[in-house]
């Protein structure tokens, strides 16, 4: 039960993106298409998890016994970036395919604030493991949701007249302004 | 290449909010009130400038292969000197701006000066270029943020300009980030335009 | 080139740890004088002791609450209670708040939330005595505060129910556990027959909970 309400208001009530304004540049950059939308949720997702699972371990392990917690962002940033260039190295190895679809997503995850915005939170949040893990993905599908409704709006968008002075980013920022009100009806549920 | 130029690129030609649509995240998110954006704005303006200087000075000294994961760890060490500094001094604005102040680190726009512009030029020129591009970012955020609070709230910094009734108090929430920012950025595309 | 990286780690790491060593005692400081601001401003009367080295802690369900006895010349003139509740309309709310001797509230002071900016967030201000739905004076006793809606006599803040019962939920878990042991820690406190079955109750309801504590 516990879990199933870390995951319904990490999705909807605190959207990351929507209501946390986590994870914003790849939300406006990457939501033209719907199928490059759904291929940066799959490398958000993966990357996300795996970088919580670690940092959770090298903060329980490492910095509280020793009391270096001031050391939490260099570390933490360092494991991220880390990770990324491994996932993508493995993936390259091993499953071509799958690199194939995710691979361009890879580095621009690093700067993605709500990797390293997830790591922080669940440390400060005083998540356990397995909880901190199911938060990390419930955000990461969260991501997703809004990231791609996005960009099926965004997708209807580009066949509409819109006004000189609104096209590009003024007409995506109010768009994801409404899309954020729409979200802001799962607020209270919890 | 003037001296003037490095410091005035970042303020309007450039500027990291309105113009490259960088640093997102905490554009819209600490944005709630003007004296929020400021602090965030100046917050960053630090790291920009001395990570610019440190990354300017040691950028020939480093390999090319771990350039991006040195210039990291030197931002991380900013960010974290600035976070402890706030929480000492400004426990306050500290509170409110929560997981912003970390997230620093992963602003595109201090590694994207550092990668694009600290790491090719002298120090001086490094210093103007991130005093410039910090500041611009802070007039953008205090710029926001005082919108937002003058209509969510009836003020702005802190100080009661209408009747806080008559507040619309979206402005203050999230959608009212998204949409504050869309039209501010309709409303200087048209100026830059018409120039 | 990993020696490279690792003398910009280790330079990095030594200059984080200076700027730590320098600002550590004013990280504290500044945390402990928010918590005793708080003490002072929801304590009314002059108080001579440090309430918080007097201070005791009492667990709950699923969290601790903070008892901070003010005394003057040794008898106590009020308790600032640090509690929360966790039904915030955006997760926890922490309160401290203070109460006079015979049970009623002195005064309160928001110290964290996460509640929606102009709507909940307005708690800080409008319980005061000086706000819509004041709370200061009332006795929380064993039937707790409660807003109109519910039954009870509080305003809740205009449009925003949840945070305004959230409020007074934090508030009378302060009040049951500061009754539930007011017999323990402070004879010195009168009583009414109210609060008598209360501290009849409330230890129990602790005992167990502090074996279960121990048991694991």
């Amino acid at each position: 039960m516990e879990y199933i309400l870390i995951f319904i208001a990490a999705v909807f009530v605190n959207n990351i993106v929507l209501a946390q304004f986590l994870g914003i540049c790849p939300f406006l950059g990457v939501s033209k298409k719907v199928s490059t939308a759904l291929g940066m949720t799959g490398a958000v997702t993966f990357v996300m998890v795996l970088a919580t699972l670690v940092t959770f371990i090298v903060q329980k392990t490492i910095l509280d016994p020793f009391h270096i917690g001031f050391m939490q962002t260099i570390t933490f940033i360092l494991i991220i970036a880390a990770l990324v260039q491994m996932v993508e190295i493995i993936l390259k190895k091993v499953s071509p395919a799958l690199y194939q679809a995710l691979g361009v997503f890879l580095p621009l995850i690093t700067t993605n604030c709500a990797v390293l915005g997830v790591a922080i939170m669940v440390i400060q949040k005083e998540f356990n493991l397995l909880e901190s893990i199911v938060f990390a993905a419930s955000i990461a599908i969260g991501f997703g949701l809004a990231l791609t409704i996005f960009a099926g709006i965004r997708e209807q968008l580009s066949l509409v007249n819109v006004p000189k002075g609104m096209q590009g980013s003024p007409i995506a920022l109010v768009t994801a302004g409404l899309l954020a009100m729409a979200f802001m009806g799962f607020s209270g549920i919890v | 290449m003037s001296n003037l130029s490095n410091l005035t690129r970042g303020l309007f030609k450039e500027n990291p909010t309105f113009v490259l649509l960088l640093g997102m995240c905490p554009t819209l998110g600490v944005t709630t009130s003007a004296i929020n954006g400021m602090g965030m704005g100046l917050a960053t303006a630090f790291v920009l400038v001395m990570s610019n200087i440190v990354i300017s000075l040691v950028a020939n000294n480093i390999p090319d292969k771990i350039r991006i994961p040195s210039f990291i760890v030197i931002i991380a060490a900013f960010v974290t000197i600035v976070d402890m500094s706030m929480a000492a001094y400004l426990p306050s604005l500290h509170e409110s701006l929560g997981l912003f102040i970390p997230l620093i680190v992963v602003n595109c726009i201090v590694l994207g000066r550092a990668e694009a512009f600290a790491s090719k030029n002298g120090a001086l020129a490094s210093v103007l270029d991130g005093l410039g591009m910090g500041l611009g970012f802070t007039m953008s955020l205090t710029i926001l943020g005082g919108i937002r609070e003058l209509l969510g709230s009836g003020k702005v910094f802190n100080l009661p300009v209408f009747n806080e009734n008559y507040g619309m108090l979206v402005f203050v929430l999230a959608p009212g980030a998204f949409l504050a920012l869309g039209y501010l950025i309709a409303f200087i595309n048209r100026i830059r335009r018409t120039n | 080139m990993v020696l490279v990286l690792f003398c910009v780690t280790l330079i990095s790491s030594a200059a984080v740890a200076y700027v730590n060593s320098l600002t550590i005692t004013s990280i504290n400081k500044a945390k402990e004088a928010k918590q005793a601001d708080a003490i002072r401003q929801v304590i009314p009367g002059a108080f001579n002791n440090d309430p918080v080295a007097d201070s005791w802690k009492v667990e709950t369900d699923g969290g601790v609450l903070e008892f901070f006895p003010a005394k003057q010349d040794g008898e106590t003139v009020g308790t600032a209670v640090k509690t929360y509740t966790k039904n915030g309309f955006g997760g926890e709310v922490w309160l401290m708040v203070g109460f006079n001797p015979d049970g009623s509230i002195s005064n309160y002071s928001v110290l964290e939330h996460k509640e929606t900016p102009g709507l909940g967030s307005k708690m800080d201000q409008w319980f005061t005595k000086e706000g819509k739905g004041s709370i200061i004076g009332k006795k929380p006793g064993t039937a707790g505060l409660k807003v109109r809606k519910d039954g009870g006599d509080v305003d809740a803040i205009t449009a925003a129910t949840i945070s305004s019962r959230a409020f007074l939920d934090a508030v009378n878990r302060a009040s049951a556990a500061l009754a539930g042991n007011a017999d323990v820690y402070s004879g010195a406190t009168p009583k009414s027959s109210t609060r008598d079955t209360l501290t009849e109750e409330k230890p129990v309801a602790c005992d167990s909970l502090c074996n279960h504590h121990c048991n694991q």
